[in-house]
């Protein structure tokens, strides 16, 4: 084992006993300035947790949440230096952590703060002329292989549970008022300028914006939406495309068309 | 020959910062808005490298309009300079396009390490000092150096431990690094103040024993205290507090042997409102501000000559 391997494992296994070769002036027990690092190590993490997922914090209490992050941290410690988008497993881990169960909307709320933070930090990118889209829209030949490229902070997260209505009550510094869990809720998450919002859309528009993620052609993805649901509003989904500035380029058959910097 | 130099692509010969000799604070999101609203009077800001390594978004439209505006200084806590392993070439061309994108008048970086296989611990881990970590960060500077096509600025260590295999102090190694690699010394006071103290050494004397002719920024931080097992003090580099006065002292102390020198204010934790952050700034102004004796550090050398 080299030496960096024996100082850096206990850092995050308080099983094992601090490493060999330190020494202090006094002669005092090493072990007790090594934990300085083990607490630096796990409680930067565990702030770094709590800053990108402040709802699931208030929804389990600082205390819990803070245990629940340290195991999250000691079994899955960064594997990149940017720390910004630490936690992206954390959503799946909260599903698997029994002492979480009695909270069955927890990973969800988590995986909507995951991403927001993404949103957030997603790259920046120029927003299509509405004057050309509607030349594509108006032209058949070009309409057939049409497809729309969305703004690369869109995130989209279908939840069996009201995880809008759980995440917004949590927005202000009042005490969150109550809300019906038990309604399946849609995430639309985006960028539109400088500011990440959070809306809930209805599930034919949620599956409309999954359909063009994937990228489906606009026909095919309106198409599927249209027969599952008869009353989805096409015109409408694509003005709140058009609104929040979330399209960014299209291909139209082969060429590909994209506005970014 | 290449004759359009910017910033970014200065020779490996020119002054590794060019940072104003004022003081400068570091940038926190939640002061971007305010600080564009009032346009305070300060020498420069420091960003950490890693936090602006995300594709796009607010962080980088503000700092953006901040650095129309202001000096800049690019400070890297996740290069890990002081790792057994190689450094990451991925995260060095990463680094590459900042600094290209914001051109800043200062990179920095710790003689520590961060990283262990392909976890990131997020904290500055120490390293011994013999001969073969001096070669290793030797090496690593190097690397960095010749990749960024510019020099860096070494930031000494706060510590809480000291290992059986050092067989240099803290003092001559780094001046050896900075002779080997030709790097500058980003002099942190609250470290040497830290260390000092966890290590029982003189303050003073530690910041003597540094090359203190290659100094081309310090910085000033608050600490927490703690006992150590034997119930004497242990110093923690919180970044959470106010610079305290024992370290504004050895600052000043500092600046007597030096002349002025860009200084910085960090708070990374508990982080104040800007006001706050702006009137610690404003009192390391007035040291810096304070004419420091002539020749100082020649003084403190033949002081050196006449006690050897």
């Amino acid at each position: 084992m080299n030496s960096q391997t024996a100082f850096a494992l206990p850092l995050l296994r308080p099983e094992l006993p601090s490493p060999a070769g330190l020494k202090t002036w006094n002669n005092s027990d090493p072990a007790l300035r090594y934990a300085v690092y083990r607490n630096n190590v796990t409680v930067s993490l565990i702030d770094a947790l709590a800053d990108t997922f402040p709802v699931v914090q208030q929804l389990v209490g600082e205390e819990f949440f803070r245990a629940m992050a340290r195991v999250f941290a000691q079994a899955h410690p960064p594997q990149s230096r940017i720390m910004a988008f630490y936690g992206q497993g954390f959503a799946r881990f909260i599903s698997g952590f029994a002492p979480a169960a009695s909270v069955p909307y927890l990973a969800d709320v988590a995986r909507l703060e995951m991403a927001y933070v993404c949103a957030y930090h997603a790259a920046d990118a120029t927003a299509l002329d509405t004057a050309q889209l509607q030349a594509w829209l108006a032209d058949p030949a070009l309409l057939d292989g049409l497809t729309l490229v969305l703004h690369p902070s869109v995130h989209l997260i279908r939840a069996p549970q009201a995880i809008v209505s759980i995440w917004a009550a949590h927005q202000t510094d009042d005490e969150p008022q109550g809300w019906d869990a038990d309604i399946p809720q849609n995430a639309f998450v985006f960028r539109s300028g400088q500011s990440v919002h959070v809306q809930a859309i209805a599930n034919a528009a949620a599956l409309f914006f999954a359909s063009l993620l994937d990228g489906a052609t606009l026909l095919r993805a309106a198409d599927e939406m249209q027969a599952c649901d008869p009353g989805f509003d096409l015109p409408g989904a694509l003005a709140m495309l058009m609104r929040w500035q979330l399209l960014i380029g299209s291909h139209t058959g082969d060429t590909h068309h994209a506005l970014s910097h | 020959m290449d004759t359009d130099l910017s910033p970014a692509t200065r020779p490996l010969g020119a002054a590794a910062s060019t940072l104003p000799l004022r003081a400068g604070v570091g940038l926190k999101p939640q002061h971007f808005q305010e600080i564009l609203t009032t346009r305070p009077d300060i020498g420069f800001f420091e960003v950490h490298a890693e936090n602006y390594l995300v594709p796009g978004g607010p962080f980088h439209h503000y700092l953006d309009l901040i650095r129309e505006g202001y000096p800049l200084s690019i400070h890297g806590v996740g290069l890990s300079i002081g790792a057994e392993a190689p450094l990451d070439v991925q995260h060095l061309n990463s680094l590459q396009r900042l600094l290209d994108k914001y051109q800043p008048q200062s990179f920095s970086e710790h003689l520590a390490w961060s990283t262990h296989g392909p976890t990131f611990l997020n904290d500055l881990l120490p390293l011994p000092y013999n001969t073969a970590t001096l070669r290793r960060v030797c090496d690593h500077i190097d690397q960095v150096q010749t990749h960024l096509q510019r020099r860096l600025l070494l930031e000494n260590p706060a510590t809480y431990v000291e290992f059986t295999a050092s067989t240099w102090d803290e003092g001559d190694f780094i001046s050896e690094v900075l002779r080997r690699t030709g790097c500058g010394l980003l002099l942190d006071v609250n470290n040497v103040f830290v260390s000092c103290v966890n290590h029982h050494r003189d303050a003073q004397e530690a910041i003597r024993a540094l090359p203190l002719h290659a100094v081309g920024e310090i910085h000033l931080a608050g600490f927490a205290e703690q006992l150590d097992a034997n119930g004497d003090p242990l110093l923690i580099d919180s970044h959470g507090a106010p610079v305290a006065q024992a370290v504004w002292n050895l600052y000043a102390f500092t600046l007597a042997l030096t002349g002025a020198q860009p200084t910085l204010l960090e708070r990374d934790n508990d982080i104040p409102a800007w006001p706050v952050l702006l009137a610690e700034a404003r009192l390391a102004e007035q040291h810096l501000q304070t004419p420091a004796a002539p020749q100082a550090l020649i003084r403190s050398q033949l002081a050196d000559l006449v006690s050897a």
